[in-house]
């Protein structure tokens, strides 16, 4: 008979965590190879960079040409919505067009946030057609140092 | 969205995939990608729009000759110093592409501005380039 032990199933943020590493671990493995990187095409626009610092969690997106106000950014409880529209050209009648190969047209996608976040603390910025949502960690979610006291 | 006036546009988005310049053309470390572009042509002038997001209006390098004419775009970088990336799903880098024209451009009034990471080049045709409608006398 075979008897596996399961290890005590960890936390889901935790477990996400796990996930993290291994794409970080197989990522730096590609970069050694060759160079390759380990970008994976979501299939859904647009594309996010997520990254974390010690305060916040950081949601990034490439939006040329979109405007600011075409731009919708909503947080509901754990998840975070990017929405918005591009427009096409509007000199499109009376020229000749020899490439036309922007994207145009609207898009919506939600991102499940894996940190709990202070909803109402969040900020979207948009610079040179880079969008930036910085989402503040909730305190709980924060890494805390511990002093260790010395014993009595 | 809600404004209703304007016709909206219907076309689903689908993220593009980002072209990454390969070979021995490049001098720089990191990625290169050559920016999706819109080019059109009016009797007056060419207009390039290229999406390079990330490139400040500074970090652009536009460069005509013989007829060559190239675009650079060069980015900082995209995370800040503190910050661990926990997912990626596009690379960032500098933007490089090239284009022959065929048209003779008054290379002295070309105009170039940069707003929300797109690149608007106008290259105005020179006078001899422009047609010209040529008016049949009658005898």
């Amino acid at each position: 008979m075979l008897i596996r032990r399961l290890p005590s199933l960890p936390d889901w943020t935790a477990s996400f965590r796990d996930l993290y590493d291994v794409r970080r671990e197989m990522e730096r493995i590609f970069d050694t190879l060759g160079g390759m990187s380990a970008v994976r095409n979501p299939g859904v626009f647009p594309a996010t960079n997520v990254s974390e610092s010690d305060e916040s969690l950081l949601v990034r997106a490439e939006l040329p040409g979109v405007r600011p106000d075409d731009l919708e950014v909503t947080v509901e409880g754990n998840t975070l919505t990017l929405a918005g529209k591009r427009e096409t050209l509007t000199e499109s009648e009376g020229v000749s067009f020899h490439r036309r190969e922007r994207e145009w047209g609207t898009f919506r996608r939600s991102l499940t946030i894996p940190v709990r976040v202070e909803a109402d603390k969040v900020e979207a910025r948009f610079a040179d057609g880079i969008l930036t949502v910085e989402l503040p960690k909730a305190a709980a979610a924060r890494p805390k140092q511990i002093t260790v006291q010395a014993g009595a | 969205m809600s404004n209703k006036g304007k016709e909206e546009p219907t076309k689903e988005m689908t993220p593009p995939q980002k072209h990454e310049l390969t070979g021995a053309e490049t001098t720089r470390p990191g990625h290169v990608f050559t920016p999706a572009v819109d080019i059109f042509e009016t009797e007056a002038a060419i207009t390039v729009l290229a999406d390079m997001p990330g490139v400040k209006a500074g970090g652009v390098t536009i460069d005509l000759r013989e007829n060559v004419l190239s675009l650079d775009g060069t980015v900082g970088a995209s995370e800040g110093e503190k910050e661990q990336v926990l997912v990626r799903e596009y690379d960032t880098g500098s933007f490089h592409r090239e284009f022959r024209l065929s048209n003779l451009i008054d290379q002295a009034k070309i105009d170039a501005t940069m707003e929300d990471g797109v690149l608007r080049l106008t290259l105005p045709k020179a006078e001899s380039a422009r047609p010209r409608k040529i008016e049949v006398r009658t005898a």
